[in-house]
């Protein structure tokens, strides 16, 4: 069972860069390329790093996936799958998003 | 078990040293029992560069053992102890401090003596030769009095020590005999060439001179009488007039030496005594004496392989040379006075330039036989190829030294070299050597050169392997792709010449223009410094957050944890006791870690993003600013205490390290920057391990430029001497701007400085001489970093705007629960994931 929770507006969002909410003790990292008008909503935790700091990390693609690279050692993970690119055994959180009048909502597996 | 043989090695110079290192190489090593006598106090060095010395270079920087090469491989050496006497009956070999060892093999490597002419007085006072490291302390210690220095002997050993006598600040005479210098490689045109050049550098050249008497000078200590009654007063006479093999100890056991001396051996470098070998400039081959390290390093591997029992011969070696000698180019290839019956003679002779080019060529204009090159040697790989591997010549052999003034290249490409074709001399590597190492997966420079050696000794054939590795990479498929990364087919350079030609502001215009695909964390930081450098932005604008590394994002450095730590600036390491307490009470409220940099800084630890924009207001309101130490940026200017306060100092190195941190403070270059200035040769302030090193001395400042600390450690080069402050800042901006200009990204001075090609002669030749008439807009550029210089702290608190991002959550006033600190030594530290679980947590507020 999913509900889809506001978590921010559309203008605390920092435009191809990330920001972080906190949603039900979860710390989710959303990123916001205004050209798609995506935003992806991914785990702030970086695994490898074991740190919450992966929204502070560079977007960008590789090979047309849309990627973070961790600012701690620059794995890259995908935005869409959760999967890291350098060690697949790795999949983060990700969640889906949407925007409903200039509101940034997730849904969140309870 | 077998029991070991003993194997004797007398001498420890270059030869000597080449030789064992060859020897434990190859598995027959395991045979013997290695101990080699040394007779200098220490092991063997660079003769070749020997006057690297008074530019800068240490005894230690010109060793050529590497540490602990003896221990290792279990060489036993005497150092300091000279072998005296060889009994071939009882095979021993017995030293003057009394070690008396017994040999099955024994390997002379005694070398040569400088030969000093028996001129009645050539044993006076500051009458010296060129030859050890104790030979230039003591050209050192006359140079500290004298005012005038002469070198018998305008050969190639007596031109570099003219070179190291000018280096001492003295005024340098050169005395030949011959009519012209360099006699044995130069015919008479190239020998007045070069003279030209030299004496242009303010070196007086006599030729045709005979010193017939050294006696009393009246304004000097010595004054020289040549044949034909000259006089020159002189305080340093420096003998370089050419070598002598020192044979005596063969001679005293009667083996068969020379009518004019050097030991006689075969084509195995086997004595007339089959268990002795003599190599290098001790021994006599075919009634020739060669005095260079390349055959020298011929006959060790000859002799390596005749006791592995492998069939090896020495049969000659090709005497060509390439070399600098005061910053003049010369060479001489084979055959350079056309003896050869029926040669033809090319010449070329630019009196502007001061270029002498020569070309030997057999008579069916098919074979080099022969080169001289002054001025100019960049021809010397080809033409040396054409000779050694008799390469076919073009059709005019002349389009070889003429200068190329359309873009078709005449040089000899890499692809026609055969197999067989030794491009390294100095180690003997063959291209079928480079090709395999290639192959074998060595697809860097650096890395063809420690595997293979090549380019490592006198570094003349560096061009060569690079185009070598270059065709082959290319033959192999590999394409030498040079693109910074999926989403630009440029290299940093390209978008550096890009962003400033057609001045684009934005990475969306870059992206848009030149670039594909969305960008990474490869492109956008690389970009967003070039944006920096170029056009010195704020880099927290909109347009350029999302393109900077995290620590650039919230100008502080990442920890382990995710928190960030703050090192404000403090130029030069000056602060004052108040600006200390500031500094203190800030850390104190803010409950942080704090420690000293090795920049001579602090650095206070443990701050959450959202403590950062309140730390830093009251670090701005106590009158400090950002230190940069987040970005690829100039980083610290460290200095010494200098003449201010120290007794020793020479001048004030506090004040120059402050006016050059505040000069460059806030360059984001291609990676971190850091300055340091001494205030004397003492060199407290470890200015020769920094990108940019300036030493005080009395004559003004020395600039060291492209050393690092580090994981690979390099020592700065010296670049310029006795420098005013106008013309060192100068230098530095050009430095810096080249450098910022056309460096790799994440590429150090030190490594850029390398893979240039022509190396620290190019730099300063586009420094110093502007050869690329690019000076004043190197300098213009930097000058626009410097007016446009902000705090980016300043800027960031006082824009409400940018603030909002430094909160760990957009949507709660929560701190991240990850970030846990426990107490050591009286300070926080990040709790490991034990602590986290089992201990008493200190949350920090």
């Amino acid at each position: 069972m999913s509900t889809w929770q506001s978590v921010c507006q559309l203008g605390d969002l920092q435009p191809d860069s990330g920001v972080c909410v906190l949603v039900s003790g979860l710390q989710i990292a959303l990123f916001y390329m205004p050209q798609e008008s995506t935003v992806y909503a991914i785990s702030n935790y970086d695994p490898i790093g074991q740190a919450n700091v992966l929204s502070r990390g560079i977007i960008g693609d590789i090979k047309g996936q849309p990627v973070v690279a961790s600012p701690l050692y620059k794995q890259h993970f995908n935005l869409i799958t959760g999967v890291c690119l350098e060690d697949e055994t790795i999949t983060l959180p990700v969640h889906p998003v949407r925007i409903e009048h200039g509101c940034v909502q997730i849904s969140v597996k309870e | 078990m077998s029991i070991k043989k003993t194997l004797v090695v007398i001498g420890n110079g270059m030869v000597g040293q080449h030789f064992l290192v060859n020897l434990v190489n190859n598995p027959i090593k395991e045979d013997y029992n290695i101990i080699t006598f040394c007779e200098e106090p220490r092991a063997a060095y660079d003769r070749v560069h020997l006057s690297a010395f008074f530019s800068g270079k240490t005894a230690e920087d010109l060793s050529l053992v590497e540490p602990g090469f003896f221990e290792q491989h279990g060489i036993t050496i005497y150092m300091g102890d000279k072998a005296a006497k060889i009994c071939r009956d009882s095979k021993t070999v017995t030293s003057e401090k009394g070690h008396s060892i017994r040999y099955d093999k024994l390997v002379l490597a005694t070398g040569s003596f400088p030969f000093v002419p028996p001129v009645p007085g050539h044993d006076r006072a500051q009458c010296l030769v060129y030859r050890t490291i104790e030979d230039l302390e003591a050209m050192q210690a006359a140079a500290k009095t004298g005012k005038v220095g002469v070198v018998v002997g305008g050969g190639l050993l007596g031109l570099e020590a003219a070179n190291a006598l000018k280096d001492l600040g003295l005024q340098t005479h050169v005395v030949e005999f011959a009519p012209r210098l360099m006699a044995v490689q130069l015919d008479d045109a190239g020998g007045a060439m070069l003279r030209t050049k030299i004496e242009a550098l303010g070196v007086v050249v006599h030729t045709g001179k005979n010193t017939s008497l050294i006696t009393d000078g009246e304004q000097c200590v010595n004054k020289m009488c040549f044949a034909d009654g000259e006089e020159l007063e002189t305080d340093i006479v420096l003998f370089s007039a050419g070598i002598r093999p020192r044979d005596d100890i063969a001679r005293d056991c009667a083996l068969e030496v020379g009518p004019r001396g050097g030991i006689v051996i075969n084509n195995q470098c086997q004595t007339s005594d089959p268990n002795i070998y003599a190599i290098g400039e001790c021994a006599l081959w075919n009634g020739m004496i060669y005095g260079l390290v390349a055959p020298g390093y011929a006959m060790a591997r000859t002799v390596v392989a005749d006791l592995a029992g492998n069939e090896a011969s020495f049969t000659g070696a090709d005497m060509s040379t390439k070399l600098k000698l005061m910053g003049v180019d010369v060479a001489s290839i084979g055959d350079a006075h056309a003896k050869t019956p029926g040669a033809l003679v090319y010449t070329y002779q630019n009196g502007d330039t001061a270029v002498y080019k020569r070309l030997v060529v057999s008579q069916d204009k098919k074979q080099l036989l022969g080169a001289v090159l002054v001025g100019d040697a960049s021809g010397y790989g080809t033409l040396l190829q054409y000779c050694l591997n008799g390469i076919q010549l073009p059709e005019n052999p002349d389009a070889l030294i003429l200068p190329s003034r359309s873009d078709e290249s005449v040089g000899l490409g890499p692809d026609a070299l055969p197999v067989s074709a030794q491009i390294c001399s100095c180690y003997d590597v063959t291209k079928g050597e480079i090709c395999k190492a290639i192959d074998a997966g060595c697809t860097s420079l650096d890395g063809l050169k420690s595997e293979t050696k090549a380019a490592t000794g006198c570094g003349g054939c560096a061009a060569l392997l690079k185009s070598v590795l270059n065709s082959e990479l290319a033959k192999q498929g590999y394409e030498v792709n040079t693109d910074l990364c999926e989403h630009f087919a440029y290299t940093r350079q390209d978008l550096y010449t890009l962003i400033r030609v057609e001045q684009i502001k934005t990475f969306a215009d870059l992206l848009a223009r030149y670039g594909k695909g969305k960008g990474c964390e490869i492109c956008k930081p690389t970009v967003g410094s070039i944006l920096a450098s170029c056009w010195n932005d704020y880099i927290l604008k909109t347009e350029h957050t999302p393109l900077q590394d995290t620590n650039d994002t919230y100008l502080a450095n990442m920890q382990k944890d995710g928190t960030y730590s703050i090192v404000p600036r403090i130029a030069g390491g000056e602060i004052s006791p108040d600006m200390l307490i500031a500094l203190g009470q800030v850390g104190k409220k803010y409950k942080l870690y704090t420690k000293i940099t090795g920049g001579q800084r602090v650095d206070l630890f443990g701050a959450r993003v959202d403590q950062l924009p309140p730390i830093w207001k009251e670090l701005i309101d106590a009158g400090f600013e950002s230190g940069h130490a987040y970005g690829k940026s100039l980083r610290t200017v460290k200095s010494c205490v200098g003449s201010t306060w120290c007794r020793y100092g020479v001048d004030d190195s506090v004040g120059l390290a402050i006016e050059l941190e505040n000069r460059y403070k806030g360059l984001r270059s291609p990676h971190k920057i850091k300055f340091a200035v001494s205030g004397c040769t003492r060199e407290c302030a470890e200015a020769q391990g920094k990108d940019v090193g300036i030493i005080a001395t009395e004559n003004g400042w020395n600039l060291y430029v492209c050393g690092n600390g580090g994981m690979k450690p390099r020592h700065a080069d010296l670049f310029a001497t006795g420098l005013d402050k106008a013309t060192l800042i100068q230098y530095i901006d050009r430095f810096l701007s080249f450098y910022v200009r056309s460096a790799d990204r994440l590429q150090r001075t030190s490594v850029w400085m390398e893979n240039m090609e022509g190396g620290l002669d190019y730099l300063k030749s586009v420094v110093i001489e502007d050869k690329l008439g690019l000076c004043e807009q190197l300098e213009q550029q930097m000058q626009t970093v410097i007016d446009t210089y902000q705090c980016e702290w300043k800027t960031t608190i006082e824009d409400e705007s940018k603030l909002k991002r430094f909160r760990h959550f957009v949507n709660s006033e929560q701190t991240d629960d990850n970030v846990v600190f426990v107490e050591e030594r009286g300070q926080i530290r990040p709790a490991d994931e034990q602590e986290r679980k089992h201990f008493k947590l200190v949350e920090v507020a």
